[in-house]
């Protein structure tokens, strides 16, 4: 076996050995475990509704469970589920699944939102999408859908031929006098949908109390385009792959890709030629650096309204790696370049001259990385803006599962490449960057900083790529035309996207689609912090925050 | 001295175009009329052209963008409007921020039922005339998405679009075909034609009473805005 895929196993290899664990974890559940399920990335434990909020503490206060990455609900032909995908933020390969059935008749299960803050929006989604109703959620409303809609869309008695409404009631005139509450002098701004400063179609409902931000409420599902539903409706073997390019569109597709690849491919039990490895590893630190670059330039955009100079030096230098990613896959942004089991196709020919515009880039990035602290982070007035402002405490970002830039510029040393490696990753030499600073500035450092490990990473796969010999070039594995995973075997797998943790759970029905296919995106639960970090602050500074969030709204909404 | 040989004038002597000014206004008015701009067309000072006309070259060559990002196309609208691309070269090149100051509003990216009464809100803001490019495949059918049960299949059937651009998502170059196509034909004084639009904001009262809306009658007061979606009638 290559080292590249042995790797990708690694985490169900390691099941075995954390059967110690899984006694301790039995002893600790006790009583209140009712049954096992196995998943591929970890073990689950069925628990009764009731019980989920003692489970979790118990978990996260005595198993050092610390990370719900995600919660999955889904419908089967007799009973709701969801499903806590639990890990540690110390070892993420140390996963733990708790499964929450509750009968079809009376879908409702405790909330888990008093343990972990992150539950909050991942239940509402639950809610919304599926059905399943939480009982002492503090706000328990739609988030995705408009308030008015009728029915759960990833359920399996709706309808979608059925009319809907939708109201404009949301989007109310901030100046009209009733937006001040009788007896206190704020007043309620909407910032959004249509507004610059919200990178795309975000809705901000914010509460001023003069020019301090009383009250967040971030509104979202304005680009809600059913990509679950999408992927469950398409084919494992190919039709899958064209939308996670559009999950996080800013030219970050092909870390989207490798989140799918890996889940189906460890589902499908495909092994990846280690060739193919390297390639998804260069091209994914490319969209990589694309996607910080866009961060930066919108960031100095948002903050000090820089239209000319940073936003199109940090354009001009997406176009010369866009300029790279389409010689590699044939696109600009929407890549759709990997397969199941490979890469689409070999570097283009000829090699030499892909491999010296990739060189002449790295060779030039470090003077324009010099150029960018100049212009950006060495600027007394973007240090004003942005040092201890948006703060947000290690805790505060682990309980709202946070991951990516924003977590680590928080000090918590976060990376799944590294931790849960997939790739080629684990044979390279890179660093992790952290900041202990919590604050925008910090977030902003730590990107820049990942540009240049990015930069190195690509500089050895160029390396390996260049002296890898003639005959062993293989791009794809041999996969069969039609994936039909067995049927009921679920998997969670994440990779680190440009934004955090990207994750994807599938669970097969024993065709050639998912039976239910769910995203867990970076980006939904970052933004959940933006309470958090700008509540008590003046507004210029909330609009910094939410920059230096770095959110796509195509992947908070999906 | 004909008009029709204007060059004489400015190189050689202003004799000409004095003689004409004098026979035609008479003495003891000032030279106001004596500009360079009429020694450079002649004999009479003015062009002739229709106003409309006029005011065409002119909305064609100075378009004030929208700056509207709604998906994956926003990424390559900011790539057009960035170095490289430069739509400002063509005249197009300033996004403004308030739909007030636009003239042309690129739709780039998916509408989804949430966002459409929203989207018709900020289109109803722009000052007429306006003109609408549609960019990417999302806006001519819901394009990747249309089987989302959220999608609202193409941004026409919320607003009317002159130009449509195809792509997942279309290239810069793609882009600035499209808008200089709207510059031809806002300078040849054509606009779109105002194409049937199922969704539409309405008042909740007016609407007729099914079953659905006797449904959410306790939920929407009598005069709040609301836009039907239906998924299953548009094409």
């Amino acid at each position: 076996m290559s080292t590249g895929t042995e790797s990708e196993v690694e985490p169900e290899l390691t099941q075995p050995a954390s059967g110690t664990d899984e006694a301790e974890l039995e002893a600790l559940l006790g009583d209140r475990a009712i049954a096992r399920e196995e998943h591929l990335n970890a073990p689950g434990f069925v628990i009764n509704p009731n019980d989920v909020q003692a489970v979790l503490s118990d978990l996260r206060d005595e198993a050092g469970y610390d990370h719900l990455s995600c919660v999955t609900a889904q419908q089967y032909e007799d009973r709701y589920e969801s499903i806590y995908h639990l890990k540690k933020f110390a070892d993420p390969t140390d996963e733990l699944s708790i499964v929450v059935p509750t009968t079809t008749e009376n879908p409702v299960s405790q909330s888990a939102e008093p343990v972990f803050r992150t539950a909050d929006w991942h239940e509402r989604e639950a809610y919304d999408l599926i059905g399943v109703e939480y009982e002492g959620h503090p706000d328990l409303r739609r988030i995705l859908l408009p308030e008015t809609w009728q029915g759960h869309p990833l359920s399996k008695d709706y309808d979608q031929e059925k009319p809907q409404l939708v109201t404009l009631t949301e989007h109310q005139n901030p100046i009209q006098p009733d937006h001040r509450e009788a007896d206190s002098d704020t007043m309620f701004l909407n910032i959004g949908p249509h507004h610059p400063a919200t990178h795309g179609v975000l809705h901000v409902e914010t509460v001023l109390d003069g020019e301090t931000v009383a009250d967040v409420e971030p509104d979202i599902g304005y680009l809600h385009r059913c990509e679950e539903q999408m992927c469950q409706s398409g084919t494992y073997r190919h039709q899958i792959m064209p939308y996670p390019d559009r999950w996080d569109y800013v030219s970050a597709g092909l870390l989207n890709e490798w989140a799918y690849a890996r889940a189906i491919e460890d589902l499908a039990d495909v092994e990846v030629p280690e060739y193919a490895q390297v390639i998804r590893t260069m091209g994914a630190e490319l969209c990589r650096i694309a996607s910080h670059m866009l961060a930066l330039g919108t960031f100095a955009l948002d903050v000090y309204g820089e239209f000319t100079a940073t936003f199109m030096y940090t354009f001009r230098d997406r176009e010369v790696i866009q300029d790279l990613l389409e010689d590699l896959t044939g696109q600009r942004m929407m890549f759709n370049y990997f397969r199941v089991g490979g890469v689409a196709w070999d570097l283009p020919e000829p090699r030499e001259e892909f491999f010296a515009q990739a060189r002449d880039f790295l060779d030039e990035l470090p003077a324009k990385v010099a150029e960018y602290h100049d212009l950006i982070t060495g600027n007394e007035i973007f240090q004003t803006r942005c040092i201890d402002t948006g703060v947000l405490e290690p805790d505060v970002a682990k309980s709202y599962g946070c991951t990516g830039p924003v977590v680590r510029g928080s000090g918590v040393d976060y990376d799944l490449r590294r931790d849960d490696p997939y790739g080629y990753y684990d044979q390279l030499d890179w660093d992790v960057i952290t900041r202990d600073g919590c604050d925008n500035y910090a977030r902003v450092l730590c990107r820049m900083e990942e540009v240049e490990e990015s930069a190195k990473i690509i500089e050895q796969c160029l390396d390996l790529l260049e002296e890898w010999p003639e005959d062993e070039r293989d791009v794809q594995a041999n996969v069969p035309r039609t994936l039909k995973p067995d049927a009921d075997t679920e998997i969670y797998r994440a990779v680190e996207g440009a934004k955090g943790e990207l994750g994807i759970y599938i669970r097969s029905d024993g065709t050639d689609k998912p039976g239910r296919f769910k995203i867990r995106s970076p980006c939904f639960s970052n933004l959940q912090a933006l309470a958090e970090m700008s509540e008590g602050e003046y507004i210029p500074d909330l609009i910094a925050s939410l920059g230096s969030l770095d959110i796509v709204l195509g992947e908070v909404d999906r | 001295m004909s008009s029709d040989e204007p060059q004489q004038t400015i190189h050689d002597s202003t004799a000409p175009s004095t003689d004409t000014r004098e026979a035609r206004i008479g003495e003891g008015v000032d030279d106001r009329f004596n500009s360079r701009l009429r020694e450079a067309f002649g004999a009479s000072p003015f062009i002739l052209t229709k106003f409309d006309e006029f005011m065409n070259w002119v909305r064609g060559n100075s378009m004030f963008m929208l700056q509207f990002g709604i998906a994956c196309c926003s990424i390559e609208m900011m790539h057009t409007y960035a170095i490289k691309h430069d739509l400002d070269r063509f005249g197009a090149g300033v996004p403004r921020a308030s739909p007030r100051q636009a003239d042309v509003m690129i739709v780039p990216g998916t509408i989804v039922s949430k966002f459409g009464p929203r989207m018709k809100r900020v289109y109803d803001q722009m000052p007429e005339p306006k003109f609408v490019v549609g960019m990417g495949s999302c806006t001519i059918s819901g394009g990747p998405f249309q089987e989302g049960y959220n999608v609202v299949k193409g941004a026409e059937e919320i607003i009317p679009i002159d130009i449509h651009v195809p792509g997942c998502p279309p290239r810069p170059e793609a882009l600035i075909y499209g808008v200089l196509k709207l510059q031809e034909r806002i300078k040849n004084g054509e606009s779109s034609a105002v194409v049937v639009k199922p969704y539409e904001l309405e008042e909740f009262g007016d609407l007729p009473k099914d079953e659905l809306v006797q449904k959410l009658a306790d939920q929407i007061d009598e005069d709040d805005l609301v836009m039907r979606y239906n998924w299953a009638d548009s094409p």
